[in-house]
């Protein structure tokens, strides 16, 4: 029976499951195949803290939310237009985020008394009317999907296990995607398992072809392909993101790579990343604690690696003494902090921008670094890059706020030629003629002499150093002029720090400012309300410390500013204490970022109904 | 070091000299970090590396002053973290020969797990930790290796800590050499040094360290003229552990429980003794050698305790990244960006 393909522009589907489903798995597949499908996409899981929680629990359930679209879209979507629910915890888990009227694919070989019990149902929500607002689909997901492995000798667990490919093959139907992807994926996974390659193949298949026979659906969608500029594209997380782009980096800097590193999340994917990266020469030392991880990066530094140390907030914290010795010593060292909900172990798979006092202000003494903040999974990549060439080109440590919205976030990226990559310029000083450790260049740069040069031998450390000659110095002029040109080299960063863009209207009622990873709510909400008729600019906010030099006046020309942020108003007591002007808070910090429909009502709030048309 | 850049012919034979910077040393009169300025000073030519491929990390205290008056490449970290420190120097340019200059509180309180871990993985660093057993820096306050009962500033009815014994932690967590040595016996460090610096794997070496403000004498029994014959046993590879001042003592070794015996009595001769094997390949001997200090009635060894050789962390982890380039080929930005799916947009 041929079908009815309905375009449509946008979806965002969810599958949710058990956390031993495979669903992190099955939605990264119809992401890749997707996205290669030239459909914009945006993705997030949602998974528990627990590893393994009983099985079909509530506290087990892990999601996959794809969103994806034939506009330009910067987020993984609000509300899903389809779920799949493998189970009954899923189902309940998930059902007061979708929209009304969605599609709920569900798996009704798992509501069982059991699993309906572990979900607090005493009657199968599948009877009980409950769901009368939704577009209900029951399939028989774990018994078709073992029909069709009939015949291989797998147990009924292993081939229980194929479901999700099941369910996979059946979203690449509905929605007019192609198999071949991820039959080359099983292909190339399973090589040395042939019945598990052979099984999967078969569910997979299983599951398209029964979207195509049943008459449970009369129609099927289609969303075409963005348009998204030319290019070859692949897909990143902000983790993967931050990976690559610091070896882009030393690939550019023409100097290895060195990660001191503790595993904590959100941030362990970027050290599981680059220990991957031995044929860079990546060096990856995962130490035996955080302040390891910094310390262990400085002597990196001091030898002539670029240095990285990548953690979360606990992990920030403990770093804050060895920054600070960054910062005397002037040594280049990245601090990548992927930011979760605090205080302490908090809400440590969640999501917030909470870290941004402590990256700005979290040290004892006036020491000032640089802070900015990637906006996107791929501006994590340039963000990174940007990050390193701060560090070695002015001889400090910067730190990259991300978060785990962007670090488990995923997007298509183009991939940029290599020459598209901002250079990297720095000389190690090689001249023992002239050489003082502290005498600085016009921009108050100090030499990066490395151990290992002769002539150049000199020590450096935590005591407050004489200028120019780097020898301990207690005099109080001289600490005074040291702590000033600290500070002035920061300041100097300005220097390269792009000026400010407004995108909308250069003046007028209202602006609003993003910083991180809310930019991509925040975009997409602004586009809703022009659809409305309703002016709203944005200023994104990459480079924090120091901010733009035309931020100031770009400020001045608006009538109100809006700051929405994942904490209680952290750049919103920035701005206002920087730039003696007040500001409008719009704080969220229950560990979800902000969705498109919350900023567009805050900026209806704001605008007060007919005054910003 | 204001005006002053040696530059050296590499060919030229390094003196004691070309190790001291131009910084005024400022160690307390009569502090024993002296004589092992002094030894490091004197040794360093020996140590088979070129100045500029020298590099000394240390943490807070008094002995970590140690690096700025060393005219090689030096680093003064933050308390604690010299071993984490040396270690990304390690790492970052495996050509380097990096030492350590730490104390008893620096090493064994703040910074011991970064000790333990440095020792467990064998990164290739040279250890020196300066024990006077107490915070001089600070200005008097018990270390973890401050003696039970101790009274000092912030212990007045003395502490009810048990110490550390830092050659037993050294060894049980993994350094591949370690050794003793006392600031008042230069010819012995010399030696120590001398070793250490030509040990590959991480090499730690104790030495106890009077300090005349805080802790004067603590180690004078094992010191002095007088004193130190019958306190002090040196270890010497394939030799019978013998002391006392006319040789007359001898330690021996009761399956595994160390026993003092008398070389004149008639019961006993040399042929009774322990010999002592530095490369003993089992811990236990050494570990049993390293007790004898806390027992009373036993002379302290100094010395090596025991050496073996065992792949560093720093060697295995550049041949890591040598096999697999060799298997893969260098890295370059095509293979970082393209190694995963990717798909063509045309239009």
């Amino acid at each position: 029976m041929a079908k009815q393909v309905q375009i449509v522009e946008d979806v965002t589907v969810r599958f949710a499951g058990d956390s031993g489903d495979g669903m992190q798995l099955t939605g990264s597949q119809f992401t890749d195949t997707t996205a290669s499908l030239g459909t914009d996409v945006g993705t997030l899981p949602d998974f528990p803290a627990e590893i393994r929680a009983p099985a079909g629990s509530l506290a087990g359930v892990s999601g996959f939310q794809i969103h994806f679209s034939s506009n330009d879209i910067q987020t993984p979507g609000d509300s899903p237009d389809v779920l799949v629910a493998m189970n009954p915890a899923a189902l309940r888990v998930n059902l007061k985020d979708l929209k009304p009227n969605a599609t709920i694919i569900i798996n009704t070989n798992s509501f069982d008394l059991k699993n309906l019990k572990l979900a607090n149902y005493d009657v199968s929500p599948l009877e009980d009317g409950s769901l009368s607002g939704f577009n209900v689909v029951p399939v028989e997901l774990t018994k078709l999907t073992v029909t069709a492995l009939e015949g291989l000798s797998l147990s009924p667990k292993e081939k229980d296990k194929c479901k999700n490919f099941f369910a996979l093959g059946l979203m690449y139907w509905l929605y007019n995607r192609t198999i071949e992807k991820t039959l080359q994926w099983i292909d190339s996974k399973f090589k040395t398992k042939p019945e598990i390659l052979e099984a999967n193949r078969r569910a997979l298949k299983a599951g398209f072809y029964f979207g195509e026979t049943t008459e449970i659906f009369t129609t099927r969608y289609d969303v075409k392909p963005a348009k998204l500029p030319k290019g070859v594209y692949r897909n990143v997380s902000g983790n993967e993101a931050v990976a690559i782009g610091f070896v882009a980096a030393s690939l550019r800097a023409g100097i290895p790579l060195f990660l001191g590193s503790y595993p904590i999340t959100p941030a362990s994917e970027i050290l599981q990343e680059l220990s991957r990266y031995k044929d860079f020469g990546v060096v990856t030392f995962q130490a035996e604690d955080e302040i390891a991880g910094i310390a262990s990066g400085i002597g990196a530094a001091f030898a002539g690696s670029l240095a990285l140390t990548t953690t979360s907030g606990p992990g920030l914290s403990l770093k804050t003494e060895a920054i600070g010795l960054a910062v005397i010593t002037e040594l280049p060292i990245v601090i990548v902090d992927v930011q979760r909900g605090g205080p302490s172990t908090g809400l440590p798979t969640k999501t917030e921008q909470a870290d941004l006092f402590q990256a700005m202000y979290g040290r004892h003494g006036e020491a000032p670094v640089v802070v900015m903040a990637a906006r996107s999974p791929v501006d994590c990549f340039f963000a990174s890059i940007e990050a390193a060439k701060i560090a070695i080109e002015f001889m400090t440590p910067v730190i990259l706020l991300t978060d785990g919205y962007l670090a488990f976030g995923s997007e298509p990226m183009k991939i940029p030629d290599f020459d598209e990559l901002p250079k990297i310029n720095f000389e190690f000083r090689k001249d023992p003629e002239g050489f003082y450790p502290y005498l600085r260049n016009e921009n108050f740069i100090r030499p990066w002499a490395i151990p290992g040069t002769p002539g150049l031998e000199h020590r450096i450390g935590g005591l407050e150093k004489k200028d120019v000659y780097g020898n301990i110095s207690y005099d109080p002029d001289n600490h005074e002029i040291m702590v000033n040109k600290r500070k002035a080299k920061i300041e100097k960063v300005q220097m390269v720090v792009p000026d400010a863009e407004v995108e909308g209207e250069q003046s007028g009622e209202l602006l609003i400012l993003s910083w991180g990873s809310t930019y991509g709510a925040i975009k997409e909400g602004i586009r809703k309300v022009a659809a409305e008729g309703y002016k709203a600019s944005l200023l994104h906010l990459r480079y924090i410390h120091p901010f733009p030099k035309n931020l100031g006046d770009i400020l001045k020309r608006f009538k109100k500013i809006l700051i929405p942020e994942m904490n209680k108003g952290q750049m919103a007591t920035i701005i206002r204490s920087t730039f003696l002007i007040d500001v409008i808070q719009f704080n969220k910090v229950k560990g979800q970022p902000f969705k498109v429909a919350e900023i567009e009502n805050k900026i209806y709030e704001v605008l007060g109904g007919e005054n910003g048309k | 070091m204001e005006n002053k850049i040696d530059q050296l012919a590499t060919e030229v034979k390094y003196t004691a000299k070309d190790f001291s910077s131009d910084i005024d040393v400022k160690w307390c009169p009569g502090c024993g970090d002296y004589s092992i300025l002094a030894q490091v000073q004197r040794t360093s030519p020996d140590f088979g590396e070129k100045r500029e491929n020298i590099v000394w990390v240390s943490g807070i205290g008094c002995s970590s002053r140690f690096p700025y008056y060393m005219s090689t490449y030096g680093f003064h970290g933050i308390h604690g973290r010299a071993a984490a420190i040396a270690t990304g120097v390690k790492l970052a340019n495996k050509n380097l020969q990096v030492w350590v200059a730490t104390g008893d509180g620096d090493m064994l309180s703040i910074g011991g797990n970064h000790f333990i871990h440095a020792c467990r993985k064998n990164v290739d660093l040279k250890i020196l930790l300066f024990n006077n057993r107490i915070y001089g820096l600070t200005k008097g306050q018990y270390s973890p290796t401050s003696e039970k009962g101790k009274v000092t500033k912030s212990s007045p009815y003395g502490t009810v800590d048990w110490p550390f014994n830092a050659i037993k932690l050294a060894d049980g967590a993994g350094a591949t050499f370690i050794a003793r040595s006392l600031d008042r016996d230069p010819k012995h460090m010399q030696e120590m040094l001398t070793r250490a610096a030509k040990h590959k794997g991480l090499a730690f070496i104790e030495v106890y360290q009077n300090c005349p403000i805080f802790n004067d004498g603590a180690f004078f029994h094992l010191s002095e003229k007088d004193s130190k014959p019958e306190n002090v046993l040196v270890l010497e590879h394939n030799k019978p552990l013998v002391f006392g001042a006319n040789k007359d003592k001898g330690i021996k070794l009761d399956v595994i429980t160390p026993v003092v015996i008398d070389l004149n009595d008639g019961k006993h001769s040399i042929n009774d003794c322990w010999v002592h094997d530095e490369f003993d390949d089992n811990p236990t001997r050494g570990f049993i050698l390293a007790r004898l200090s806390d027992l009373p009635g036993f002379p302290t060894p100094i010395g090596v305790f025991r050496q073996y050789n065992k792949p560093t962390y720093d060697g295995d982890y550049v041949k890591q990244i040598e096999h697999i380039q060799s298997q893969k080929g260098v890295g370059t930005y095509e293979k970082l960006m393209f190694s995963t799916t990717t798909w063509e947009v045309s239009t």
